[in-house]
């Protein structure tokens, strides 16, 4: 396969912002996806028992935010990365507040970093990604690694 | 889980252990709609094979949600403050997979509310490590 190289002019390169709203079908689906066997992933009577307000999002759910949308590789697009070429190396959250069923969501997403490793024979792409609810309150930040193979 | 107490885990101590059945094409398929991630090396196996792979794998993302939920089994879900997963290696199809966690560090802050590092992996059923991770739990005071 041809090397690929990644233009590191794109290190800090920011995307529009996406509105996304917590649906109760989306979350019920990731949940049985993923297999979730606590009630209050699912059932709206249970979160209710267990003191939330509404379903809570289990804490992978946020992928969901970036994937559907109609490109959510855009930022590959940009790089010249083909889809079949990357790798997910690494993926971190960090939870400020619960996401529930019903809130409304705006992601705020950069290239946070282009980096090599093994004098270049292994290249990293980083994504940045903070969310705030419809209050205006940040309730989570995710970072994405991707390598290119 | 009516013996489980969270609130007396030590270091050292590990969390209940969360077995997973077989990785199979439909719970990959699931995961596509489920998730929106719709990379075909996920699905596709012509296309797998095309990315110089043997057969599909497993999405990361997939693998880190079955790692959530030991976390979310073990602690309130709003304990959760930090979770991180390195992708080691490549999750195939009919992995059966393990999702564990120790503890490794337990502090008060200055509210004096609890924080417990957990190290977390995914192996498969030959041992095979998937996914090493890290999650940070806050217990109130």
């Amino acid at each position: 396969m041809k090397k690929i190289i990644l233009d590191r002019d794109f290190i800090g390169k920011q995307y529009p912002t996406i509105t996304f709203d917590v649906e109760l079908q989306t979350v019920l689906l990731f949940a049985k996806a993923t297999g979730q066997d606590d009630p209050i992933y699912f059932d709206n009577e249970a979160a209710k028992e267990s003191g939330f307000p509404a379903i809570p999002a289990p804490p992978t759910f946020l992928i969901v935010v970036a994937m559907k949308q109609d490109n959510p590789y855009l930022y590959l697009t940009d790089l010249n990365v083909p889809i079949g070429r990357i790798l997910h190396a690494k993926e971190e959250y960090n939870y400020f507040n619960p996401i529930y069923v019903g809130d409304q969501l705006h992601m705020d997403s950069k290239i946070d970093n282009i980096f090599d490793k093994k004098n270049g024979a292994l290249q990293f792409i980083s994504f940045l990604s903070i969310y705030t609810n419809q209050n205006n309150t940040k309730v989570a930040e995710s970072i994405s690694t991707l390598v290119v193979r | 889980m009516t013996s489980w107490d969270y609130l007396r885990l030590e270091i050292g101590d590990a969390i209940p252990t969360l077995e997973l059945n077989k990785i199979s094409r439909s719970s990959l398929a699931l995961y596509s709609d489920a998730s929106g991630d719709y990379n075909p090396i996920h699905t596709d196996i012509e296309f797998a094979k095309k990315s110089g792979l043997p057969d599909v794998i497993a999405h990361g993302m997939l693998v880190m949600s079955y790692l959530g939920r030991a976390l979310t089994n073990a602690f309130p879900h709003t304990s959760l403050t930090n979770f991180s997963s390195q992708f080691v290696s490549m999750t195939q199809i009919n992995d059966r997979l393990f999702c564990s966690g120790k503890i490794t560090k337990k502090e008060k802050d200055s509210n004096n509310d609890t924080i417990l590092t957990i190290s977390l992996r995914v192996l498969n059923k030959s041992g095979e490590k998937r996914i090493t991770g890290k999650a940070t739990i806050l217990i109130k005071s």
